[in-house]
């Protein structure tokens, strides 16, 4: 929880990780992967401020210690959702399992929830370890990473008909919010590995699933605003938008909060840190104090709020998670209903 | 959509840019075959953020030998940035450098990328996107490039319409418009360039705001959601551009050769 000025904050974090990455988890042979994957993100926390930049020992591998104080002691968070990313053609146990955040996670009641994860490549193997997963971490949630490699391919799509008997079994398994992360690879190579056009059909052939597109489709924003629009199952991750732009490019953090404001609305965002690779302490301080800058060229964006902040940094995560917010946290009458879906159709056909 | 011909690699941009650049440098003194090799390159643009991969500080060396072998190397944001977009910015640095007169071989080394061997391996043998990635793609990348210069053109046409709306321009003046009407302006000249590219109307009396797939004017009715439109796309290409110019601070010190923060 954060407050300010008299205003009380509920923050879930909704993408945050608990990895490792040091190079006895590499797997052998694979250690160019292992050692690029974390060196890549490494060089996303240095777009966060220079204070908050770990040396690249600690960011391979941290400890439960550090990720309890960064998250819930300083970072203002109260319920953190793991987004695991398992990549184990490079991590030996896995880059962050649900298994490992789990056995953390266990430690601190009521402070975690945990998402699973899914590849269509597995097949029924997959689905069998989905049902398990979901049973025994009671997932609400699964993270999907379609640029994972595997066995030689370079990743899926949501569209692959394989993905779809998952997202059936998710369905019936109540993991109602697909997380979906795009990366630099798919096959064909040939195609944009970032195209969220799958995202698109999926959405709309399950719209009893909520779809939560990670990093706001960065890099095609446009893409996912284009699409987000026009399906009302569709919710922007922020994680990224926040820590990768809010300190370094300002002026374009403005403009893509605009942007999302514009398309998505303040009822389909959701914060979060993807911790470790920024703390969260200064993505929400710098948030609730966050406006666009006083200038013309950001006249015609869609107002901030107190009330969009809330929802954006909590409130919409725990309605999709049904996270219980007390009642000092709520928002008041006529601050709108959080992760609301009938804002919509604003956009579409004008 | 068949406009694969039009944007195959360094024909009409390396050519005229090439040129431009030329000029420039040859009011100070003569140029070196080093100094034509740099403003080649400096015609090769990143196809996902449409800038020069020079001023994205993405060409870390280029020797010239006395008898005319070149060496670049680039260098790129992350390990994982996108293969095919890799594969365009050395495939397109091969072909505007080994066509620079004097020049009698070409080495383009692609460094610190997951994929390097392949790229740079089939660049060299001039082998495509195809052959260099065996079983991994189905088709060559005109496709891909023509998509994103469609992109450039929307965020281009933001660009110039912006300046125009300001200046008290309303829609159905934008509406009617001709290229020919618009104020002269960088940004004008290089969105007609794109449209060139992919074989749009361009020429002085080609509508100012078009559609990027077909080339027919957009209607009144129709401007203000595509305007709207061109403004995401050109927000989406300078924070992408942001966040790639931070990562490749972070992960080299060093200034690339031609390296300039953006407008």
């Amino acid at each position: 929880m954060y407050e300010k000025d008299g205003e009380k904050y509920f923050v879930v974090d909704s993408h945050m990780h608990y990895w490792n990455a040091a190079p006895d988890n590499w797997v052998p042979g694979q250690e160019r992967y292992a050692k690029g994957w974390i060196e890549c993100f490494h060089a996303y926390q240095g777009l966060g401020p220079p204070e908050t930049h770990w040396p690249i020992e600690k960011f391979q591998r941290y400890s439960e210690d550090d990720l309890m104080r960064d998250l819930f002691e300083d970072g203002h968070v109260d319920v953190a959702i793991f987004q695991p990313t398992y990549l184990k053609e490079w991590y030996r146990e896995g880059f962050n399992t649900t298994e490992r955040n789990a056995l953390m996670g266990e430690k601190h009641p009521g402070r975690f929830r945990y998402n699973t994860r899914w590849d269509p490549r597995e097949g029924e193997d997959g689905r069998e370890q989905l049902r398990r997963n979901a049973d025994r971490f009671g997932s609400l949630g699964c993270k999907l990473y379609t640029a994972e490699w595997r066995q030689g391919s370079r990743g899926w799509k949501l569209t692959d008909p394989e993905a779809y008997r998952f997202l059936e079994t998710c369905q019936e398994l109540g993991i109602k919010n697909v997380h979906v992360h795009k990366g630099p690879t798919i096959w064909p190579l040939d195609k944009d590995a970032f195209d969220v056009a799958d995202v698109d059909h999926a959405a709309t052939d399950f719209p009893d699933l909520n779809f939560i597109v990670e990093h706001v489709g960065l890099p095609r924003i446009e893409d996912f605003c284009f699409m987000a629009t026009q399906e009302p199952n569709v919710y922007a991750g922020c994680a990224v938008v926040i820590g990768g732009l809010m300190h370094a490019r300002p002026k374009f953090f403005a403009k893509v909060m605009g942007e999302l404001l514009f398309w998505v609305g303040e009822d389909k965002l959701l914060f979060g840190s993807d911790y470790a690779i920024w703390e969260p302490k200064w993505q929400v301080e710098g948030f609730v104090d966050w406006d666009y800058p006083d200038r013309e060229e950001y006249s015609d964006y869609p107002a901030v709020t107190t009330a969009t902040k809330k929802k954006i940094l909590g409130l919409n995560a725990a309605r999709l998670y049904g996270i219980e917010v007390p009642a000092e946290y709520r928002l008041g009458p006529g601050q709108g209903t959080p992760a609301a879906q009938d804002d919509s159709q604003l956009v579409t056909g004008t | 959509m068949n406009s694969g011909t039009a944007v195959s690699r360094g024909e009409v941009r390396g050519r005229t840019s090439r040129r431009g650049r030329l000029n420039a440098a040859a009011t100070a003194r003569t140029p070196t075959l080093a100094d034509r090799v740099l403003a080649a390159l400096g015609a090769v643009r990143d196809p996902e953020l449409d800038e020069p991969v020079t001023s994205l500080g993405f060409v870390s060396s280029c020797s010239v030998s006395p008898a005319g072998e070149v060496r670049v190397l680039l260098r790129l944001p992350t390990y994982f940035c996108a293969p095919n977009f890799a594969f365009l910015m050395v495939a397109d640095a091969y072909d505007a450098v080994s066509t620079v007169p004097g020049v009698v071989s070409t080495a383009i080394v692609l460094e610190d990328h997951f994929a390097s061997d392949a790229i740079n391996g089939g660049v060299a043998a001039r082998a495509g996107f195809v052959a260099s990635f065996d079983g991994e793609a189905v088709a060559e990348l005109d496709q891909l490039r023509a998509d994103f210069l469609r992109k450039a053109v929307m965020a281009g046409t933001d660009l110039v319409c912006r300046s125009l709306a300001g200046a008290g321009r309303a829609g159905d003046d934008l509406a009617r418009m001709t290229l020919r009407d618009a104020p002269p302006s960088a940004e004008l000249d290089r969105l007609r360039r794109r449209r060139a590219e992919l074989g749009l109307p361009a020429g002085d009396d080609a509508a100012l705001v078009i559609d990027p797939v077909t080339g027919d004017r957009v209607s009144t009715g129709q401007l203000p959601l595509h305007l709207r439109r061109a403004r995401t796309f050109r927000v989406s290409m300078e924070a992408n551009t942001g966040i790639c110019r931070g990562m490749l601070r972070h992960r080299y010190q060093a200034t690339g050769l031609g390296e300039e923060e953006a407008r």
